[in-house]
Parts: structure tokens; C-alpha cells; sequence
């Protein structure tokens, strides 16, 4: 395969093709780490994962186009309000959401199922109807456009590398909520055990509305950051959510660690696949190594250890 | 579903209503008093269709809603502005046409129901409708076996032809064949690297252009890949694109895939200016949400575009806004849907009937003058003739026409050489 080409080219190609592997290792680590929270700590299947993503999206929409119209010379910068402010408005509407669905379901993990597949479907019409059937087309700063040259050969995507640095940005902020804040303390207390959290004091029902709010906002954030690199349309989070769950799946529900260490597996094959075989070839073989894995440890690649 | 009349009472009593009340106390209520004057009922529907004397009923069938809603809304406007404008010219017939809107909801075996339903329930004369190949697959043995008559308006891969149906869009050979010889000759085009998503449609439609590329250009495919349908990362293939160095990137990938590859293969600096790059999947409708800035400089191979500088388009394109909204564009297939309602109220009108085996016999050479697309005309297979051209894409998300073929292209559905 490789013989018609120079040691150059060559040498080029596979930097290139590591940071398009760490790209979508960290498009991976995004669009995770809202379900992360959801599903691994709270226990709920969101099925409107996507459609929370997809919220922020056109939000970041809106806010383009604001900016337009109304503020053109801070344009290129409007981009981080965007995201601050789909981290807001799904954040809400998650809070929303809890209030009026989740919290009656919290002893029927399964039947969560189908009430979020429900809502999906309930938020794909209300934005057919409110933003058209139609894709919209999120326009970016200039800046934001293009590729850095880093040599002749090698080139790399700015929207990548902005999405990598904001990857690493959420995921700190969300580890550090997580494991050394006392709220995140008190999260965790409640997913081990939810009476003894209560009898010592904690208030479960807000904590468990803030953690749900907390997951639909980082999957705002995600959404919005998106819309570098996809669709903004009526059911685009559908284009999302079943890899989303896999990477969750294959860490270990409960374990962020998990998921990024399965965001990073399942990306790197499948990029590294991708290359050598072909687009849908990679996608099949990357789903049989990771039913074969799940088949070996149904917990996962990392599970807590709990006693039972 | 709010054109759907009398929804309370149902099937036979329903219809017998309809039929027996329209005759004689609805002429006076009609706004229009000028529809009716046309031939007798009993003359021009002899099996049972929903004729009265004033209006005839046609169905509208495609996803209103569901995933493939952003491309089906584009059919929905044009029906029915082509039959608006019917009803203001006449009607067919001397009747009104009256429609009634179902949604496929991009379910295949839903489309399957609800055609049976427009066929058998409502006994409609004709249907516009359909999308995807599959919905359209799931259609055919309905309408062939209620003797339904189908307008369908995609450009799609051939390989198909049926008494029932009419296909207003392109089938492969007359999309891909002049653009690919155009790009040729042009460019000095030698390899070629195709991308796709992966159904049929695009299996079919490389099959034929890697046909047409090693036989009768005598070039080279370096590459053919295909990507599931929603996918969203194709950094991986563009880096293989970057190593291969193709002459031409010849793409059908459909969906929110094709918004994603567009903008990482703008991210990823391939300068489509330099790199040539044809599409068979992008029209004004798909630029919209892709913007214009990440496609600007693609050639895409249509048969039609909004830009194009021709009478019959000038009056289509403001009426099409006037109806829809400043803002909406116009793709190839919209004006394919367009097509549908003025082919049939012709084909009734030369055959002096709405009865479905007389529209089958008489539809092969009627023309259509008032295209957008400058001229059609109905080809003995059920396809049209119809002129393959190619635009560059702009930054506005409008095409500029860059090449078109002198003549019509016969459509070959089943193109020899090329199975």
C-alpha cells in the first residue's frame, strides 16, 4: 500500500493521522462525559443525550447570529459566549427535566429508558417547529476556520485542536468537581447509598437535580463546540448518541476514569482501522472487539468496586 | 394532515358522502365557480378514482417529519406550489386539484401504509411522493398493486422502471456519466477517489462511475470508500485523500455526514479551489446547513440549479419565495418535485382522462415547456430526458453554472457495460 510514496509523505501522513485519532479520542471524551455523570453516577439511561447536545448547538446558533446582526465587531470572539451560555440553557432545561420526569424514576432505572427515548423524540419536533426541518449552518469566526501549518507536509485543524484543548479543560473542571469538591462528595454518597446520604444530612433530591443539570450542560457544552465539526439540525444528537453510550458502556458505568480510558481505546482503533482498512470496515471491526471485550468483563474496562 | 377532509367519518360512508354531496350543493359554495365545466365524471374516471365534478384528490406522501424531513420538505413546497398554480391556471380537467398530505414520517414500511392508505381509502389519482430509494422500494409493489400512479422526484441509482411510476429526477447514468467526462477534459483528470455513504444508492452510483472512469476515461479509482450513514468524523480518510493525492474527490456521502465532511475537510486545509473535488449529493439545500464557506469551490453535477438564466426559471424562483419565504433556496430535486403535478395534469390532458393505465400509456412523450429546468420530456422508460449540467459552489451557497450538455441524455436505467 505504501510503496509509491516517500519516506516524507509518509512520515507526514502518520503524524497526521495520530492527531486525527486524538481528535476524535477527545470528541469521544466530550460527548461522554455529560452521560458519564448521568448514567454512571445517577444511574439514569438518558436517551436525549443527543438532543441536549443538539440544544446547545442552537444556542450557539442563536447566539452567531445575534452577534451578527447586532455586535459584528466582537464576532470572533462570540464563540466562548456561545458555550457558556449553551452550558445554561441545557443546563435548565435538564433541571427542568429532572424535576418533572426523572425524579419520579429513580427506583426504575429501566423504565428512565424509555421515558428520555420519549423526550428525545419530544425535543426533535419542538425544534423541527421552532427552527425549521432544515440543517442551519453555524458560521464561525475566521480565525476558527483552516488548518496550522506545522510544516510543508503536516497540517493540523484548528476546530481539532480547539476541541482537544477544551476536552482537557472539562475534564479537569469535572474531576476536580467530582473527586476534591464537598459537593462532589456528597454526589458520590448519594450514588453509593441514597438513605444513608439522607439520614446524614445531605439533601439527596437537590444533589441528584444538580448532578442531572451539571450532565445536560457539559452535553450543552459539546453540542455547541459541534458544531465546528457536524450537522446542526432537528435529530442530529441522534447522529451521536449510540457512540456515546459505547464509550460510556465499555469504561465502566460508574467510573470516569473508565470513560476516558475507553474513549481512548475505542478511538485510536477505530482511527488507526479506519486507515488501514476502510470507513465501514473499521466501524465493524471496532464494534466486535468491543462486544468481544464486554463479553470477557460485562462491568467493563473499569468498575467500582463496591461490596455487595 | 390538515388538508385531510371530514377526518370523523371514515372509509365507504365517507365516500359515498363525498361523491354523492360534491355534485350539486358545493359548486355554489367554490370560490372559484369556473372549476367544473370540464368532461363529464363518468368519462374521465372510469375506475373509481376521487373525481367529482369540480375537484379531483391527489396525495402528497413524504417525511414531514423523522430524519430525512430536511430533505422531503424541499418536495412538500414544490407539490404544492405546482399545484397551486394549476388551480389557478384551470385546474386539469376543468377540476381543482385538492390534496391530502401524508407523512411518511421516514419510516419505509410507514410509507408502504400510507400509500395503501391514499390508494384504497382515499382513491387518490395520483401520488407525488417519496424520498429515499428505500421509502421508494417499500411503495412500488403497493402502488403496482393497486394500480396507483407515482411521481417520484430523486435523483437515484436506476436499475428500476415501472409502469406505476414516473421518475422526474436523474437516474445515475444521465447524473454522472457528462460530469465525469466534463471533469476529465477539463481538469486532465486521471485518478479519481471516491467517498460515499454507505447504502445503495452511492454503491450504485460509484459502481457506475468506476465503470465509466477505468473503461471509457482510461483513469485510475485510488481510493473508494464508504462511511455508515450519521457518521461524523472523516479525518482518517481525508489523511488517506491527502496521501493519495487524487486529481478529482468524487463524493456522495448524504445526511449530517456530508455537513461533517465538508467542514473537516475545510479544517484539514484541503483548498477546494486547488483540489477538484465533484459531488453528486449537494444541492442549494444541503449548503445551507454545510455554509457556504467550507464548499465554496466544489462542482457538484446536477440538472438543475437556482441560478440557472432562463425564462421559466426567472418566474419559478420568485413564486417558489413568494409562497416558502425569502430565505428558502431551491435544489435540484425541489424543482424534480416541482416536475411531478404539471407532468400529471399534462399526461391527463393528452389522454382525456385521470384513469391510471391511459396516464401510464399516454405519459411517454409528453413535454413539459415551463421546466425550471428549461425543458423535460417523459422518455418511453417512465424517466425524463433531461440536460446534466455542473455548477461551482459559492460562498452566498448558490451554484455558478459552469458547464451544461448541449442535448437532452437519454435516461438508461438499465445502462449496458455498466452492471
Amino acid at each position: 500500500m505504501f510503496g509509491d510514496y516517500s519516506i516524507g509523505d509518509l512520515g507526514s501522513i502518520f503524524v497526521m493521522q495520530g492527531f486525527a485519532g486524538l481528535i476524535l479520542f477527545s470528541v469521544y471524551v466530550l460527548m461522554a462525559l455529560g452521560l458519564a455523570i448521568i448514567f454512571g453516577q445517577m444511574g439514569v439511561i438518558n436517551m436525549a443525550h443527543g438532543e441536549f447536545m443538539i440544544l446547545g448547538a442552537y444556542v450557539t446558533w442563536m447566539t452567531s447570529n445575534l452577534f451578527q446582526s447586532y455586535l459584528p465587531g466582537l464576532f470572533s470572539g462570540y464563540f466562548f459566549l456561545a458555550m457558556i451560555l449553551a452550558f445554561l440553557a441545557s443546563g435548565a432545561l435538564g433541571m427542568l427535566v429532572e424535576w418533572v420526569l426523572i425524579r419520579h424514576l429513580y427506583k426504575r432505572p429501566l423504565d428512565t429508558l424509555l421515558a428520555t427515548w420519549g423526550l428525545s423524540l419530544m425535543l426533535q419536533q419542538a425544534y423541527r417547529s421552532i427552527f425549521g426541518a432544515r440543517e442551519v449552518g453555524v458560521e464561525l469566526p475566521q480565525w476558527m476556520l483552516g488548518s496550522l501549518k506545522v510544516t510543508d507536509s503536516i497540517e493540523v485543524p484548528i476546530n481539532g485542536v480547539f476541541v482537544m484543548g477544551l476536552t482537557v479543560l472539562i475534564t479537569i473542571v469535572v474531576a476536580y468537581v467530582m473527586y476534591k469538591s464537598r459537593w462532589g462528595r456528597q454526589v458520590r454518597a448519594v450514588v453509593q447509598n441514597r438513605i444513608m446520604a439522607g439520614a446524614v444530612g445531605i439533601n439527596t433530591a437537590k444533589v441528584d437535580r444538580l448532578t442531572f443539570a451539571l450532565g445536560c450542560g457539559i452535553a450543552g457544552v459539546a453540542g455547541s463546540a459541534f458544531t465546528m465539526i457536524g450537522s446542526t439540525g432537528p435529530t442530529s444528537g441522534q447522529l451521536y448518541i449510540v457512540d456515546t453510550f459505547l464509550v460510556v458502556v465499555f469504561g465502566g458505568a460508574a467510573s470516569l476514569l473508565g470513560t476516558i480510558a475507553s474513549a481512548f481505546s475505542i478511538s485510536q482503533t477505530q482511527s488507526t482501522l479506519e486507515f488501514f482498512t476502510s470507513g465501514s470496515m473499521a466501524k465493524v471491526l471496532t464494534l466486535l472487539a468491543v462486544v468481544g471485550i464486554l463479553m470477557l468483563r460485562p462491568q467493563g474496562l473499569f468498575a467500582l468496586k463496591v461490596r455487595k | 394532515m390538515s388538508d385531510e377532509p371530514n377526518k370523523g367519518l371514515q372509509s365507504p360512508l365517507r365516500r359515498q358522502l363525498l361523491m354523492g354531496a360534491a355534485a350539486l350543493p358545493l359548486i355554489s359554495m367554490l370560490p372559484r365557480p369556473s372549476f367544473g365545466a370540464g368532461p363529464a365524471t363518468s368519462v374521465v374516471n372510469t375506475t373509481g378514482l376521487a373525481v367529482t365534478d369540480t375537484e379531483v384528490t391527489v396525495g402528497i406522501l413524504h417525511s414531514a417529519t423523522g430524519t430525512m424531513a430536511i430533505s422531503e420538505t424541499g418536495s412538500i413546497q414544490a407539490e404544492k406550489l405546482a399545484i397551486e398554480q394549476i388551480n389557478a391556471a384551470g385546474g386539469v380537467l376543468g377540476r381543482k386539484i385538492k390534496f391530502i398530505q401524508e407523512d411518511g414520517a421516514s419510516d419505509w414500511p410507514t410509507f408502504a401504509e400510507k400509500a395503501k392508505k391514499l390508494l384504497v381509502n382515499d382513491k387518490v389519482a395520483a401520488i407525488m411522493g417519496c424520498w429515499t430509494s428505500a421509502s421508494r422500494k417499500a411503495v412500488l409493489p403497493v402502488v403496482e398493486q393497486y394500480n396507483g400512479m407515482l411521481y417520484y422526484p430523486t435523483f437515484y441509482e436506476g436499475l428500476e422502471q415501472s409502469k406505476n411510476v414516473i421518475y422526474t429526477g436523474q437516474e445515475a447514468t444521465q447524473q454522472i456519466l457528462a460530469g465525469l467526462n466534463w471533469i476529465a477534459k477539463e481538469k486532465g483528470a486521471k485518478s479519481f477517489f471516491f467517498i460515499g455513504s454507505d447504502y445503495i444508492w452511492p454503491r450504485t452510483s460509484n459502481k457506475i462511475a468506476r465503470k465509466h472512469v477505468e473503461n471509457v476515461l482510461k483513469g485510475k479509482v485510488v481510493g473508494e470508500e464508504y462511511y455508515a450513514l450519521g457518521s461524523t468524523q472523516f479525518n482518517s480518510v481525508i489523511n488517506k485523500i491527502k496521501l493519495t493525492k487524487p486529481d478529482v474527490i468524487f463524493t456522495d456521502v448524504v445526511g449530517g455526514s456530508n455537513v461533517a465532511f465538508y467542514k473537516q475537510l475545510k479544517a484539514a486545509g484541503v483548498d477546494l479551489s486547488k483540489q477538484a473535488l465533484l459531488t453528486i449529493s449537494v444541492t442549494e439545500d444541503e449548503i445551507d446547513g454545510i455554509g457556504g464557506e467550507n464548499i465554496a469551490g466544489a462542482y457538484a453535477c446536477m440538472k438543475y440549479f437556482q441560478s440557472l438564466d432562463n425564462a421559466n426559471n426567472k418566474a419559478f424562483v420568485p413564486a417558489f419565495k413568494k409562497l416558502w419565504g425569502e430565505k428558502t433556496v431551491i435544489g435540484d430535486v425541489t424543482q424534480a418535485g416541482y416536475l411531478g403535478p404539471w407532468l400529471w395534469k399534462l399526461t391527463c390532458e393528452k389522454a382525456g382522462s385521470f384513469d391510471v393505465d391511459k396516464i401510464a400509456a399516454a405519459s411517454p412523450g409528453i413535454e413539459f415547456k415551463e421546466a425550471p429546468e428549461g425543458y423535460v420530456r417523459i422518455h418511453e422508460n417512465h424517466h425524463l430526458w433531461s440536460k446534466t449540467r455542473v455548477g461551482r459552489a459559492k460562498l452566498d451557497g448558490q451554484f455558478e453554472l459552469i458547464f451544461e450538455t448541449a442535448d437532452l441524455i437519454e435516461p438508461d436505467p438499465f445502462p449496458k457495460g455498466y452492471q
